[in-house]
């Protein structure tokens, strides 16, 4: 670095943008134009306002976000699949003042561990869950997902999707006792500012103790849906949102005077 | 020195404290015991049954398949565990709610009108093992009426002086049946 | 302390909880209910964490995180639960957590009963899950046994950072025996230093069982595979009663242990030189004294209530060096101590005095 310019980052320049100091500095292996690196920028973003990195532990999925625990400055570790929630759990129990996030798709979150996420959530467990919500398997190679759409092909409904997806954020938000759970995307920069802000929101809720809260963040899989990223971006807003759409599912009223 | 016996009867007729109180008694004497229940889906109104095996020794198995010793409380039991005591084996049973007799001829029978006896219903199972432990000294009925007062659940206590009445009146039944034989 | 009579699953209960367990996560199954009772009511009390989870399944996962975070933690299960426990089993083996799991055996496969078994030796010895490696395996074959066994658990898994399964039977866990209590022991104030507290001031810390490479994976399996050598070499267990001068070794464990030495006693009083070998611990397997009872023995009967799964383990240690003869029960009856001398009895003819 030129003595001009350090003088000038010292004395004149304001830090406008950085790395998150609960993201890790190494390089993620999602796949160019995947929108699970915005999520995990949301997140660390979120933990950096609300200081809450040196408190938060983030249990990991199987799936794309397997390596997750390693992609955030904070203490991490990695669930079976579909288990995540019973392992938040099981952290959280044995100390309440921590901040304990499950980061988990659509596969190990509405799938295999459709019974850990619904227990979790009926228990009114005070955990922060980030749903990744793309449709698909991305890390087995594009099979269908429970959140598939009707007639989307993928490997495994070569011949398009029967049945109708599930739709998690409704599903678990009859449940009464809930505090917060919330439908966002990450398709296009208004959608990213309000997704952090719901994230904000569920940690906050977490921190005061009002219960179980989820952000479902839909996000694109261009690899997997054939589709360059900004295609993979209009896919969401043409085919996703219309069957997911973003909006509060649950907001208790003691997460309203937060 | 080794007793095995069975206690057997509906559920709800106080058979599984039987044998518990009868093995809270035996401890306390420094034996060796073993209590175990049958257990299972059939908890309300089936048969219940549970074994108490006493030593100066060692025990093995807490299971037995021939007990030395039956206290039958009511008729099913009476006909599914009789054919099973070991031969010179001792019975002793509910005659009020058990109208058959065994062709058995090598048990020492001890017929009870316990049901009938008892100072109330509930307390049946303390005739018995009044008449038990004076037709089979296993134990005193001194040791019995101590543990009575040691392991009885705190909110049952009110009924100790009943139990204690009832375990004598066990006692003495069993004492005219011996002498009448 | 004084003796009580206790249950088995309740002794099992309140001698963990003694031994400073902070977290039990469980799922209700006969026969081990009464354990999950009893610390429903206990744990609460104690100002510590009971949960009844949604299945087994959520119930492993839970000890696993509770694991992370550094306390003592256990579950309880039996043969049905343990097989939906087997994925968590692995996943806290793969990243070195002690942690202690109850399984109260019943008759099996399937469904089966709810009778007594030993039909799960396979599932807990041969490694309770996928992937390299072998739990502790303690078998307790009475009362105070099991009270002994709950406390050696948790400790052997804070010494190992391993995996410790108590493997008892319903016969073990429905009985009711005079055993006595371990004083209840404090909590330690500090958490271990792989526990997930919160990056504060220090490096984050991961657990995790992923390795991508065949050599990082390789790598890992090796360090297993060391700490197997150590446990090998250290926590062999085992009882013996009149080995002396047997000439007929019955092995057996557990329930079916203590009824052979009935069957054992009836003998010797008959002047018959016969012996019994109880195992301790199913992994590590007791070799080192089994070898050496093998070279004085005729022969050999092993006892089990199942088709002969321990058996495998005394023919490896015994190597056809002296005849292996087994007598079991299945599907949840229970050997009698008559039977057992009755098998004897035709070894002694065939095997000794011929």
């Amino acid at each position: 670095m030129t003595d001009w310019l350090l003088e000038a980052t010292t004395t004149h320049m304001e830090t406008v943008y950085c790395m998150p100091q609960s993201l890790s500095a190494q390089p993620t292996h999602y796949c160019p134009g995947c929108t699970h690196g915005v999520a995990h920028r949301l997140l660390a973003e979120a933990l950096d306002e609300l200081n809450m990195r040196e408190r938060a532990i983030l249990v990991a999925p199987v799936g794309c976000a397997v390596f997750a625990y390693q992609y955030f400055e904070v203490d991490g570790c990695e669930a079976p699949h579909g288990r995540a929630p019973a392992m938040a759990t099981g952290l959280k129990r044995v100390q309440p003042d921590k901040i304990v996030i499950t980061y988990q798709g659509d596969g190990d979150l509405a799938s295999i561990g459709a019974g850990e996420i619904l227990h979790a959530a009926a228990r009114n467990e005070p955990i922060t869950v980030i749903f990744i919500n793309n449709a698909i398997y991305g890390m087995t190679g594009g099979q269908m997902a429970p959140t598939t759409l009707t007639g989307q092909r993928t490997t495994s409904s070569p011949f398009g999707r029967e049945g109708e997806p599930l739709r998690m954020s409704e599903l678990l938000a009859v449940l009464p006792q809930t505090a917060y759970i919330v439908r966002r995307s990450l398709h296009t920069p208004a959608h990213i500012r309000k997704a952090k802000k719901a994230i904000l929101t569920a940690l906050k809720v977490q921190q005061a103790g009002l219960g179980f809260s989820m952000v479902e963040l839909l996000s694109s899989c261009p690899t997997n849906w054939g589709l360059t990223p900004p295609e993979a971006l209009e896919w969401i807003e043409k085919h996703m949102l219309p069957v997911f759409p973003v909006g509060d599912y649950k907001v208790s009223e003691a997460v309203k005077e937060l | 020195m080794q007793h095995e016996l069975i206690f057997a009867g509906f559920g709800g007729q106080g058979i599984m404290f039987s044998g518990q109180l009868l093995a809270y008694a035996a401890m306390d004497c420094g034996y060796h015991v073993t209590w175990i229940p049958s257990y299972g889906p059939e908890m309300r109104g089936g048969t219940a049954y549970c074994t108490v095996v006493i030593a100066d020794h060692a025990i093995g198995s807490p299971v037995v398949k021939h007990p030395s010793i039956g206290v039958i409380f009511n008729a099913p039991s009476f006909d599914k565990f009789v054919p099973m005591l070991q031969p010179n084996g001792l019975l002793v049973y509910n005659q009020s709610l058990i109208p058959q007799r065994t062709s058995r001829q090598d048990l020492r029978i001890v017929p009870v009108p316990a049901t009938e006896r008892a100072p109330t219903p509930q307390l049946t199972n303390m005739v018995m093992l009044g008449a038990l432990l004076t037709a089979k000294p296993i134990l005193s009925l001194d040791a019995l009426k101590a543990a009575l007062e040691t392991h009885m659940p705190s909110h049952r206590r009110n009924l100790l002086e009943a139990n204690v009445e009832a375990l004598s009146i066990g006692a003495q039944l069993a004492e005219q049946l011996l002498e009448r034989l | 302390m004084s003796r009580e009579l206790l249950k088995g699953n309740v002794a099992i209960a309140e001698a963990a909880l003694r031994a400073g367990m902070y977290a039990y996560f469980g799922y209700p199954i006969t026969p081990q209910t009464e354990l999950l009772e009893h610390l429903a009511r206990r744990m609460p009390e104690l100002g510590r964490v009971f949960l009844q989870a949604e299945s087994e399944i959520a119930a492993i996962n839970m000890v696993y995180g509770a694991a992370c975070a550094g306390v003592r933690t256990m579950t309880s299960s039996s043969s049905p639960g343990i097989s939906l426990m087997q994925e968590g089993l692995s996943y806290i083996a793969a990243s070195d957590l002690p942690c202690v799991v109850v399984d109260v055996m019943r008759g099996g496969p399937g469904l089966g009963n709810i009778l007594p078994s030993q039909g799960d030796y396979f599932q807990v010895t041969r490694s309770a899950g996928h992937g390299d490696y072998h739990p502790i395996v303690l078998a307790p074959a009475s009362v105070q046994e099991a009270v002994d066994l709950t406390v050696l658990a948790f400790d052997l898994a804070d010494q190992y950072r391993h995996l410790v399964i108590l493997a008892a039977d319903g016969l073990i866990g429905q009985m009711m025996e005079p055993a006595e209590l371990p004083p209840m022991r404090d909590l330690p104030t500090e958490r271990p230093d792989y526990a997930l507290t919160g990056a504060k001031g220090r490096p984050p810390r991961r657990i995790a069982s992923f390795y991508l490479q065949a050599e990082a994976e390789e790598a890992y399996n090796q360090k297993i595979q060391a700490r197997l050598a150590r446990i090998r070499q250290s926590e062999q267990r085992s009882v013996e009663y009149f080995t002396d001068d047997a000439q007929i070794l019955v092995v057996g464990y557990g329930s079916a242990g203590r009824i052979a030495l009935s069957a054992v006693q009836q003998l010797r009083e008959q002047g018959l030189p016969v012996g019994l070998f109880r195992p301790i611990t199913l992994y590590p397997f007791p070799e080192a004294r089994l070898r050496a009872l093998t070279a004085q023995a005729a022969a050999i009967l092993v006892v089990e209530m199942n088709a002969g799964q321990m058996l495998e383990d005394v023919r490896l240690v015994v190597a056809e060096r002296v005849p292996v003869h087994f007598y079991g029960r299945m599907g949840g009856a229970v050997p009698m101590p008559e039977e057992i001398v009755n098998a004897l009895r035709q070894i002694l003819q065939t095997e000794v005095l011929s």
